[in-house]
């Protein structure tokens, strides 16, 4: 099992009968297809779905019919259509029971930052900002460090912030940790894997869960 | 009462440069195809643009940058077009990314005659530098003013002769709201319907926001991304 599989295995365990949930771009999007048995989440896409489903054949893509992504997708039974102002409405309005996002640095506040690299990078926070101010629960889904192994949880963020102080939860490969008032608390390592280790690979500090649990990756709830 | 217009061409062929021109769509999902080929053919320059999305390199608002049309732009997100981040960069074109929702509010407010509004979105980032905020209740909101523009070019699926239109699946999106916030909207739709042949229980754009229709031909409809499992985090 892939680091990003496990990532996205663990977070799908998270989901309940009912939630309506919005999955960013590129590994978020996977946690879709770990949905656990018996349990019905809406997806919802910022450019205008609720009811998203899986990837169509080639045969079948619609280019009406795409995700955040810009990616092809299928209709479910019971989706629906909206504009951007109503889609953003309902991101805004504290309707999404969760949102799922890709990170570029999180830190000991749960201040987030993915959208920019000043002077390098021009893309645009597209509808993140909307998200992590509206969605109830905020849960950044990231590998741990980054390819040269450089820590992306920090004492403080050093790129332009998408939110101040608007993470609920940091899913890795090695971890869950849990942001607090008190900092960051680690509730579960990945097996094979202790708290020190996490630390070693973090900057920021992590505050120890007394109820320290392994990461369970499997199907069921 | 017939909107009506028999070409695209005829359809831009007022506008002028230096305009302020917002375009629907998400990416390539829902853009005037036709009327950005239009507008291109006939070489105004120093537009305002108001859009979600840049196109990508060789299509869609692309081609308006790729002429060298474009003076400024607000938008979300322009992570698909190289030659944009290559101008900005450079600091040839000047660009303003919003939020998402808060672009989508502000063209919306701009249609329903609200000059601002507060919102969450963005506090503490720099997109709430040297705004006015406001505490309401235990939380802190910024001031967002309404956008409107001299056009609007929009995409519908079907429409008819009053401007009543429907749109097709995510190809919605910015249209419905950018048809109420310009002096001028021009729609450009895939089939023109008598009038009546609309349920009218489904129309999203009624008729009153509609300036011109014009059928557009030989849609392209590019699709940006292939769905891929198991993408990277960036």
């Amino acid at each position: 099992m892939t680091g990003k599989e496990r990532i996205a295995r663990r977070i799908a365990r998270e989901f309940r009968d009912g939630f309506y949930v919005n999955l960013g771009i590129g590994l978020p999007t996977m946690i879709a297809g770990y949905v656990p048995a018996g349990i019905d989440v809406m997806f919802q896409s910022e450019n205008g779905m609720l009811g998203v489903g899986g990837p169509p054949t080639d045969e079948c893509a619609d280019p009406d019919l795409i995700n955040a992504g810009k990616q092809p997708v299928t209709e479910l039974p019971g989706c629906s259509f909206f504009a951007s102002e109503e889609s953003f409405a309902m991101i805004r309005g504290g309707h999404m029971d969760m949102s799922i996002l890709g990170a570029m640095q999180v830190d000991e506040h749960g201040n987030l930052a993915n959208w920019t690299i000043p002077g390098k990078m021009v893309k645009g926070m597209g509808g993140a900002m909307d998200l992590v101010a509206g969605a109830r629960r905020v849960i950044v889904a990231m590998e741990h460090q980054t390819k040269d192994g450089a820590s992306r949880i920090l004492k403080e963020c050093t790129l332009p912030l998408t939110g101040q102080r608007v993470v609920h939860d940091i899913v890795t490969e090695l971890c869950w940790i849990r942001v607090s008032d008190e900092g960051l608390v680690l509730t579960e390592v990945a097996e094979g894997i202790d708290a020190a280790e996490v630390q070693a690979r973090t900057e920021a500090r992590l505050l120890v869960s007394s109820d320290l649990r392994v990461m369970s990756v499997d199907g069921s709830v | 009462m017939n909107k009506v217009v028999q070409s695209a061409y005829e359809a831009v062929a007022d506008i002028v440069s230096g305009s302020t021109v917002m375009l629907g769509g998400f990416g390539l999902c829902g853009i005037p195809e036709n009327l950005i080929a239009a507008l291109v053919e006939r070489r105004v320059t120093g537009l305002h643009t108001i859009s979600n999305n840049m196109g990508v390199d060789g299509f869609g608002m692309g081609l308006m940058l790729e002429a060298g049309m474009i003076a400024s732009h607000v938008g979300s997100y322009v992570g698909e077009n190289r030659r944009l981040e290559a101008l900005v960069l450079k600091k040839e074109l000047d660009l303003t990314l919003i939020p998402q929702g808060t672009l989508a509010e502000r063209i919306r407010a701009g249609g329903a005659g609200i000059p601002a509004f507060y919102v969450p979105t963005g506090l503490g980032t720099v997109v709430a530098e040297g705004k006015e905020t406001r505490k309401i209740g235990d939380r802190t909101y910024v001031l967002e003013h309404s956008l409107n523009a001299d056009v609007a070019l929009i995409k519908a699926w079907k429409g008819d002769r009053l401007g009543n239109l429907v749109y097709r699946k995510t190809a919605r999106n910015f249209n419905p709201a950018m048809a109420t916030a310009a002096k001028l909207t021009v729609a450009e739709i895939e089939e023109l319907v008598e009038p009546g042949e609309l349920n009218p229980d489904h129309v999203v754009t009624p008729g009153i926001y509609v300036n011109r229709v014009v059928v557009g031909a030989a849609y392209r409809k590019p699709i940006e991304s292939k769905f891929i499992q198991s993408g990277g985090a960036e």
